[in-house]
């Protein structure tokens, strides 16, 4: 029978020897990620620059980067490029493509799922540089794979479709994630349950529908959560388009680098990254919530 | 929460502590020290970017220099940090050195960043630095040509000295120019005139007559290769008497000329906006499927070199030819002129923050001497800062002889301003807005706005 | 055998042939290119040569950057995963008021610092600490950046390790160290070398920390040197750049296939909150 400090504490790691397990951990975030974050927070309200009089004389402007970020419509086109790369590329792409690969890998032979595995797990682990090279000779416009493939040469997939290039581009670069988490959840599901259902008649979208995503919920939350924040971070999209043309590209992280190193706005840049982060807030929150409703 | 306001405090005060900090000593600090250390800052690096000017600096900068210093008794270690990022990458990094009261002794820079860098304090004029005596003492000066030391100059006063220059002008395949029955020896004399030979060139198939950098992704390129020049034949600079020119006559002809190679199939509207649609343009023009390329003489010597360029012609010598910008109509041009071009280049300066002031200044005196402006060029051939080293290294290079002798003479450099990069941009942005599609006049008035945006209302005219 | 199985089995081949295409194709260009006489952005069958191989191997700093970034990523990834795992088993393990949401805190505030704005301080910061060109410092500073996101999905396969086993371990009076060396750590490996592999993929491909830090050219990473092959007016080497993108690639790849071999490269259950 537990007691209560056993139930609060069942290895008997004891509280001086938890918090010598977390310091380490903590002392790092706290130097290398806490204050260099507050120090950029408070940047914001800065108009400090790299460059020019306002590097030798950073004066506090309060939330003024905040309005003319919310009013400047680069921002706007940003932002609303950002959730359609999430929505996109990570929600439904990595989501839905992970999830599939992982179903339908269940039971096939084992050479077979380590092969499509194993390419798939390939586009996540390579380099970023390497892969915008790669993905330059598929969607190039001289003899670029995809244009070989679909007997259109000469289409510049970058400049005609710079958004669905990129959605695609990030479905193959990050569904090795959703694909190792489903595969983990999908085998602690209950084969009595998926049993039950083959017997009652349940077509294949049926059984995950009813017998399959009761199990995962709280994967598929915590998979959507962690995709979706490394997704509206991701500076990829800058090595492949550089936010052209013409800004029909250019996302979040991709606008902040630009206003960074080459306008030199710091103060703006830094404000539009608290902005980033207040999205992420709100995507965090609404991931809560529904995990919350489960339990 | 008193943590948290204490955290706050450390952090504005960490902040007004080392982003803040102003800077007076003496030039003559260090002056007689027998053991001196210096370190040279560039945007180059041993087999990437930039390599041979990393390799003479490591290999014939560094040995000589600290001989030299040997025979006076001075005992010079130099080190080279090399880099070979992106532009706005080493900027990035120069100016965090600068703001944070390190950096390299000798650095090289854009010269277009001269006018931030010493705005924002990081830099200071040489005469400060070093001392006015020691620098109006360098028998180097006379050398230079006024127009190119301009490109060291800010506020009329001398930051550092020039590293080269280089010109623009109209290069064209004259093989393409043989088929489409042009003359091989050509010289437009007005845009019309330009734009007659590329309506020619046109019934080449597969050919683009003219490729003049628009849009945001050429970056830079654009402002320098396109805009600029355009301007300059309209009579104006994009600076003049303390203003920006707004959505000016001049601006909106400038558009009105990039509407009519991009909206008349003139030019290809898609390479404009490809993220590496410069190098592609020189890989068409060396595959002779573009006529007509504004370009520096950077072109000729690292892109269509026959050896070692990026895109190589075996034939350069024979197939490519070169022309002056013309005005809009002969006279037209900034200054009366009837051609026109643009110019840039690298400056050195001495870091405020240096320890050895003076021997920092030696070294910069010896960068730019005759002997190591000679042998930076390893045998090859560009145009230098110094007349003499032109002179001499130029006589068997015609292409860039004419740059040295008929464009240097008629050329203009950006301004140095802390707002130019916005002014740049926004310029990139109203020719992409042409070659999608916008007609000139919104395009410039949408720049007008956002130029009056990003520089205030005063420092604009036109509109 | 009915004809609908056949024609579900057909379904299937082609669906996965049609996947694996997807996957595979793109890295295409990594098998021919820095083998082609003339490399450019497209596939082609190349024109085998080595000569690209022999003017990387000659590139000045080409190797000694991939042994940078080994040391750099094998810093910064020891840190990450050892630190992470022993946070994540102690949130797991006992309750802290407050653990989830300064969880979720640390996770968002990492996405302020691996952004470029926030180089400023982070610089600032190093020079203070005196760790400008100190590949220790960097490497420290790119764990720090990664250690919340470690700590968040390491937190989760260690909840899935029942804490019965832990409990009956003790009873039969082992000690805390050896609950966690002998039952903890076996049943959290597979999560443990999934970080791992993570931690060195993400700080494998990090460019602006090194480049900002790291002055001595013959200390930088691969990832930076990725940026410097270029020619005078910036456009990209393609004789080195391809045959360097593989030697760049490899690294990884055989991290991967050592960790999965041997630890299994899975998530057991883990992750799901």
């Amino acid at each position: 029978m537990p007691s209560r400090a056993a139930e609060r504490d069942p290895a008997g790691i004891g509280t001086a020897r938890a918090i010598g397990f977390v310091a380490p951990a903590l002392l790092l975030i706290g130097v290398f990620l806490v204050f260099p974050a507050l120090w950029t927070l408070y940047i914001g309200i800065t108009d400090y620059r790299l460059t020019g009089p306002a590097a030798a004389d950073p004066r506090v402007v309060g939330a003024d980067n905040f309005t003319t970020a919310l009013r400047d419509p680069l921002f706007g086109n940003s932002l609303w490029l950002t959730a359609l790369f999430v929505l996109g590329s990570a929600v439904v792409g990595q989501n839905a493509l992970g999830f599939a690969l992982a179903w339908l890998l269940r039971r096939v032979r084992t050479g077979l799922r380590r092969t499509v595995e194993g390419f798939v797990l390939l586009a996540w682990i390579l380099p970023g540089p390497v892969v915008a090279y790669l993905w330059f000779a598929v969607l190039s416009r001289d003899g670029g794979t995809l244009g070989l493939l679909l007997d259109r040469p000469g289409t510049a997939w970058l400049v005609q479709y710079p958004m669905a290039s990129l959605i695609v581009f990030n479905t193959w670069r990050g569904t090795a994630f959703s694909l190792l988490l489903y595969t983990s959840a999908l085998a602690a599901v209950p084969p009595s349950h998926l049993e039950t259902a083959r017997l009652a008649g349940a077509s294949g979208w049926q059984t995950v529908r009813d017998a399959v995503f009761p199990h995962i919920r709280g994967h598929v939350l915590t998979n959507t959560l962690l995709i979706s924040l490394w997704t509206a971070n991701d500076f990829t999209p800058f090595l492949l388009t550089a936010g052209g043309p013409n800004h029909e590209s250019e996302v979040l992280p991709v606008l902040i680098y630009r206003q960074a190193l080459e306008s030199g706005r710091l103060g703006y840049a830094s404000a539009m990254s608290s902005l980033l982060l207040v999205g992420n807030l709100v995507v965090a929150l609404v991931y809560l919530r529904l995990l919350r409703g489960r339990a | 929460m008193r943590r948290t306001t204490i955290v706050l405090l450390s952090v504005a005060g960490l902040l007004a502590g080392c982003l803040g900090q102003s800077r007076q000593a003496d030039p003559a600090r260090n002056a007689d020290a027998k053991d001196v250390t210096l370190t040279i800052t560039a945007n180059a690096v041993a087999g990437g970017k930039n390599a041979r000017g990393a390799d003479w600096i490591a290999n014939w900068v560094i040995p000589r220099f600290t001989e030299a210093q040997r025979a006076k008794g001075v005992n010079a270690t130099v080190r080279f940090e090399q880099n070979g990022a992106g532009d706005e990458d080493f900027k990035t990094k120069v100016a965090l050195d600068f703001q944070t009261g390190g950096g390299g002794d000798v650095v090289e820079l854009d010269g277009i960043w001269l006018g931030e860098f010493a705005q924002a304090g990081h830099i200071r004029p040489l005469a400060e630095v070093v001392g006015a005596a020691e620098v109006d003492a360098w028998d180097g000066w006379r050398r230079i040509p006024d127009a190119v030391q301009g490109l060291g100059e800010f506020d009329g006063k001398r930051y550092g000295v020039p590293m080269g220059t280089d010109g623009r002008v109209l290069f064209y395949n004259k093989k393409l120019f043989a088929r489409a029955g042009l003359p091989t020896d050509w010289q437009p004399r007005s845009w019309d005139d330009l734009l007659d030979t590329a309506a020619k060139l046109k019934a080449l198939p597969g050919v683009w007559p003219i490729q003049l950098d628009a849009g945001t992704a050429m970056g830079e390129a654009t402002t320098m290769q396109g805009v600029l020049p355009a301007l300059a034949g309209t009579g104006t600079t994009v600076h003049e008497n303390g203003k920006w020119q707004g959505a000016t006559a001049g601006v909106k002809e400038v558009l009105s000329l990039y509407q009519r190679i991009y909206r008349e199939g003139l030019g290809d509207p898609v390479l404009q906006q490809e993220a590496k649609g410069r190098d592609r343009s020189f890989a068409l023009f060396a595959a002779d499927k573009i006529g007509i390329l504004l370009e520096s003489d950077y072109f000729w010597r690292s892109v269509v070199e026959p050896r070692t360029g990026v895109a190589k012609m075996a034939d350069r010598d024979t197939a490519v030819g070169w022309a002056l910008i013309p005005a809009r109509v002969p006279g037209a041009g900034v200054g009366g002129q009837d051609f026109v071009s643009t110019s840039g280049g690298g400056v050195r300066v001495v870091n405020p923050n240096t320890e050895y002031p003076r021997q920092a200044w030696e070294l910069v005196e010896f960068l730019n001497s005759a002997e190591a402006v000679k042998s930076a060029l390893a045998g090859g051939a560009q145009v230098t800062q110094r007349t003499d080293v032109n002179d001499e290294v130029l006589a068997g290079d015609p292409m860039l002889r004419f740059v040295a002798e008929r464009v240097l003479p008629i050329t203009r450099y950006r301004p140095g301003l802390a707002d130019y990069p916005k002014v740049s941009a926004a310029l990139q942005q109203a020719t992409a807005d042409v070659v999608s599609g916008r007609s000139p006049d919104e395009a410039a008035r949408s720049y007008h706005e956002a130029l009056v945006e990003a520089v205030g209302e005063d420092a604009v005219t036109g509109g | 055998m009915t004809p609908g199985w056949v024609v579900r089995r057909i379904g299937f081949s082609v669906l996965v042939a049609v996947v694996l295409a997807f996957f595979a194709v793109p890295m295409l260009w990594l098998a021919g290119a820095p083998f082609d006489a003339r490399p450019g952005f497209g596939l082609r069958w190349p024109e085998w040569t080595l000569s690209n191989v022999h003017a990387t191997l000659r590139h000045p700093f080409a190797l000694r950057s991939l042994v940078n970034s080994l040391v750099l990523c094998l810093v910064a990834t020891a840190v990450t995963t050892a630190f992470a795992a022993l946070a994540a088993y102690a949130l797991s393990r006992v309750r802290i008021p407050g653990r989830d949401a300064l969880l979720y805190l640390l996770l968002l505030l990492s996405s302020v610092v691996t952004g470029t704005a926030a180089m400023v301080p982070l610089f600032v910061l190093m020079l203070q600490l005196g760790l400008i060109d100190s590949r220790f410092g960097t490497a420290l500073a790119i764990a720090g950046g990664m250690l919340p996101a470690a700590i968040f999905i390491l937190k989760d396969f260690v909840d899935a390790v029942p804490r019965s086993y832990e409990e009956s371990a003790r009873v039969f009076g082992a000690s805390p160290r050896q609950v966690l060396g002998h039952v903890v750590l076996p049943i959290a490996r597979p999560g443990i070398a999934t970080i791992l592999v993570w931690s060195f993929v993400n700080a494998w491909g990090n460019f602006l920390l090194p480049f900002l830090l790291l002055r001595d050219v013959g200390k930088q990473p691969a990832a930076v040197l990725m940026r410097t092959l270029q020619d005078e007016g910036g456009s990209a080497d393609l004789t080195v750049i391809p045959v360097f993108s593989l030697l760049y690639s490899i690294p990884v790849v055989v991290l991967y296939l050592v960790v999965s071999k041997r630890y299994g490269f899975r998530f057991h259950g883990g992750i799901k909150s």
